[in-house]
């Protein structure tokens, strides 16, 4: 009788395990970006980071240095369509080398990561997709391989997340 | 093969301004379809320019960015006549580039 009911017991929790692992794959399929194409440079491990810490660890960034040193242009403050989010950014670091562009609450949090060779300017502009009101970060890293990190919060009126 | 992109180069002293549109989903894997299939990501992972044969700009992206992205960049020893290219290449190893004279 003990054992029928111990075995039934095991019997529910292989059935909520299997339930579990159904889930997981397509949560994390849905998460993922995935692999890098062949012959491409792609940090995949930062750009499946999970949370910002997770994403500077993977930019080998560690804990960067808080800034102001970093001008928005022409960035929101309220966008209407967070499907298209405009960001600008502009770093008045010297010796600025890459820029990464972090969104604190979307799934993946690194959107985009930009790399400035000798005699071009440390500015870009582009537009992204934001799933919510969020803090954006710019993770500035220079020529000696320090990191700062100037935010911003933007809100968003309609997520972009959906159809 | 994927659409071209729209790149306009222009120059003030010798400084250029690159602007670029591509045409592309960008689809993030988030999406379900109306079955409930969920949408394979499908998104442009690098992008590189180069100015006469020498990189001037790089950059990586995950499926965050807006479909049919827009990038805009500057660099400097660039004078009319000269050559912008950028090539693009997504997830799925589709790749496209193009090429603009700077005028």
């Amino acid at each position: 009788m003990d054992g029928r009911r111990e075995s039934r017991r095991e019997a529910l929790k292989a059935i909520g395990l299997v339930t579990v692992l159904a889930a997981v794959p397509r949560h994390a399929l849905g998460q993922m970006a995935g692999a890098a194409a062949p012959g491409i440079q792609w940090n995949a491990a930062a750009f499946n980071a999970q949370t910002v810490d997770d994403a500077l660890k993977a930019l080998g960034a560690g804990t960067p240095t808080p800034t102001t040193d970093v001008s928005w242009g022409t960035t929101p403050e309220i966008a209407e369509n967070g499907a298209v989010v405009p960001v600008s950014v502009t770093s008045k670091i010297p010796g600025t080398e890459a820029i990464a562009i972090l969104i604190e609450k979307n799934p993946n949090k690194l959107a985009a990561n930009f790399s400035f060779p000798q005699g071009t300017v440390p500015a870009l502009s582009t537009r992204v997709k934001m799933s919510e009101s969020s803090m954006v970060h710019a993770l500035v890293k220079t020529k000696d391989n320090k990191y700062f990190l100037a935010s911003r919060e933007i809100k968003v009126t309609l997520g972009g997340c959906g159809g | 093969m994927p659409d071209p992109m729209r790149i306009r180069a222009t120059i003030h002293d010798d400084q250029a301004t690159v602007r670029v549109l591509m045409s592309h989903e960008m689809e993030t894997g988030q999406r379900k379809d109306a079955a409930g299939t969920v949408i394979p990501a499908h998104f442009i992972q690098s992008v590189v320019a180069t100015h006469n044969g020498r990189p001037v700009f790089r950059a990586e992206w995950g499926p965050a960015v807006s479909k049919n992205p827009y990038l805009q960049f500057q660099f400097g020893g660039a004078k009319v006549g000269d050559k912008i290219q950028i090539t693009w290449v997504d997830n799925k190893g589709e790749t496209r580039t193009d090429e603009v004279v700077i005028r």
